[in-house]
């Protein structure tokens, strides 16, 4: 097409078309195609971490003042009207760890369901691989938790400076936690895109479904409350129900990684005697096996998103025409 | 030569609604209404292209064109039979392709081009020659929200024929360009049918099928009504004949165009 020697030979000898095999126009890898078109995964991201606030005046500073304001109102109401008995040192840390994990989950699902819908006009143009649209709405995610995550290692530096703890020194078995806390996310967030993106165009009620469930996950983990009261108050079973959650394990994890090196000399976490003397006895940070429950989830996850893919493929034969 | 693309046996059908109210579903299995609500957009179509040849699709409104070009780029698939390609394809599907309105230009050519293929080197390769070809000015640095309509299909047509594809699609594309662009365009798929790329050309005018396609399938209310030359298709729509078609002075104009663009 242009001007150049070898571009005057046809196109079937120039792309040796002999060998090029006849498929289907639609073939994708699911998934994986995802990542093998990097380059326009990275397009999408930028364009979206651009448009979402796109015409405001404050920007991106937006991304944190939800944040910020959520924080406040759950220091306030649990740190300082109800915590007084919760028996927590470096609350504030505790809770705000727990917070990057599950504002990212939060906005991952939340966007992740919206992302076929939003992207109708594209999607019914274009061909190419539409996992793109959930897996990029998680990736736009994370950037906005990058920031929140900076904070957080502030407000641990400062709290060992100024507060009784031991300074806080981020420690390898920590990091790992927190790490495979925010992979935990990473993959049930891609999972539940996928899957809730395609329910969602079938049936639109959805992502209102989703919404209201989506309001009650930062009450469903330990951040604002310590991890001991629902092993104290919850029958047996009904623990290990809360403990299923994978955002709980993953709040846990990172916990791990932030708070619990802030207090380590100290007992991070009381609770009275439940002999009921009245003397206050150090209570168990997290969860028993937090590594093992971790690594399980993992695996739970993975098949979560391989269930989630098949679905994806199997519903998005028909996406284009319901959008 | 090879064959460029397989249309076996393909029929796609549509539902007339695609989300009933709960108060609707109910009602509908109260009076049990035999609810027939689906309509086949294509029914059993089969055809083949040779790599090379160029397709002129016709019909009237509503008779499947834009369904079968949607199954042949890829964008939706077929409820029975199949559809092989070979090779990349690009081209448009409506004018304006997928673009996003709150993005630049510059930042829409790099996203559309991703979208159809291409990496940064070659898009960046290419930018220059997209860019002047679009001819949209400044406005390349501002969000496509606020082109005019004729830049904004510029913008997609452009993009869309810098792609190093073997098929390449191009659905009424000429229907929103004023008289000098359309000349660009007749030049650009000239060159590009020159090159060997199969072409699938969706027009409703007469004279610009037959200038630019050596064969034309004409699709009536879902089936393949005919497949041959272009004279036949022509006369299979009684597109021919009557003086005082409108059609006939735009084929006039539409001989200077082809006059002009091989000058150009």
């Amino acid at each position: 097409m242009s001007q150049s020697g070898t571009d005057a030979l046809p196109v079937e000898v120039r792309h040796d078309l002999a060998h090029v095999p006849l498929a289907p126009p639609s073939r994708t890898s699911g998934v994986l195609e995802v990542f093998r078109r990097r380059y326009l995964l990275r397009l999408m991201v930028r364009r979206e971490i651009k448009a979402r606030y796109a015409g405001t005046a404050f920007g991106l500073i937006w991304s944190y003042i939800n944040p910020l304001t959520r924080f406040l109102t759950f220091y306030a109401v649990f740190g300082l009207l109800l915590g007084r008995g919760l028996g927590l040192e470096n609350f504030a840390i505790h809770l705000f760890a727990g917070m990057v994990l599950v504002n990212y989950f939060t906005e991952t699902v939340t966007a992740g369901t919206r992302s076929l819908l939003s992207n109708k006009g594209v999607i019914a143009k274009m061909a190419m691989p539409r996992e793109m649209f959930p897996v990029a709405s998680m990736l736009v995610s994370l950037w906005h938790a990058v920031p929140q995550l900076i904070i957080l290692v502030a407000a641990c530096l400062l709290t060992g400076w100024w507060g009784d703890g031991p300074m806080w020194v981020p420690d390898a078995v920590g990091m790992g936690a927190a790490f495979l806390g925010f992979v935990l996310i990473m993959v049930f967030g891609t999972a539940c895109g996928l899957l809730f993106s395609c329910i969602n165009v079938i049936f639109r009620d959805f992502q209102r479904i989703v919404q209201t469930f989506i309001n009650m996950i930062p009450f469903t983990t330990p951040m604002m409350y310590p991890y001991w009261i629902t092993y104290d108050r919850f029958p047996n079973f009904w623990h290990e129900v809360y403990l299923a959650n994978p955002v709980a394990e993953a709040v846990q994890l990172i916990q791990r990684g932030f708070w619990y090196p802030t207090c380590a000399d100290l007992p991070c976490a009381t609770m009275p005697n439940p002999n009921g003397d009245g003397t206050i006895i150090p209570a168990p940070e997290f969860a028993d096996h937090l590594f093992t429950r971790g690594f399980i989830m993992l695996a739970v996850g993975l098949v979560l998103l391989v269930v989630g893919q098949m679905v994806f493929a199997r519903l998005e034969k028909s996406i284009p025409e319901r959008l | 030569m090879t064959t460029s693309i397989v249309v076996d046996d393909v029929t796609k059908s549509f539902r007339y609604q695609y989300h009933p109210t709960l108060k609707k579903l109910v009602q509908g299995k109260v009076r049990r209404q035999a609810s027939q609500d689906e309509f086949k957009a294509l029914d059993r179509v089969s055809f083949e292209v040779k790599q090379g040849e160029s397709i002129g699709l016709m019909g009237l409104n509503g008779s499947g064109k834009s369904t079968l070009l949607k199954l042949v780029s890829g964008v939706m698939r077929p409820d029975e039979g199949q559809v092989l390609t070979r090779g990349r394809i690009s081209g448009l599907i409506a004018t304006g392709a997928g673009f996003h309105n709150e993005l630049t230009g510059r930042d829409n050519i790099y996203m559309n081009a991703a979208m159809l293929g291409m990496s940064k080197e070659e898009t960046d390769a290419k930018f220059d020659d997209i860019a002047s070809f679009a001819d949209v000015g400044r406005f390349l640095d501002t969000p496509v929200g606020n082109y005019s309509s004729g830049m904004f299909a510029r913008l997609g047509f452009a993009v869309a024929v810098h792609v190093d594809c073997d098929i390449f699609i191009a659905d009424e594309v000429l229907a929103v360009g004023d008289r000098p662009f359309k000349r660009k365009c007749l030049k650009r798929m000239k060159e590009i049918r020159e090159s060997g790329i199969t072409m699938f050309y969706v027009s409703h005018s007469a004279g610009s099928v037959k200038r630019m396609c050596d064969r034309a399938i004409v699709l009536d209310k879902g089936t393949v009504g005919f497949d041959g030359d272009v004279d036949g298709a022509i006369k299979y729509l009684h597109y021919d004949g009557d003086d005082d078609e409108p059609d006939s002075e735009e084929s006039s104009e539409d001989e200077r165009d082809d006059a002009l663009a091989s000058d150009i």
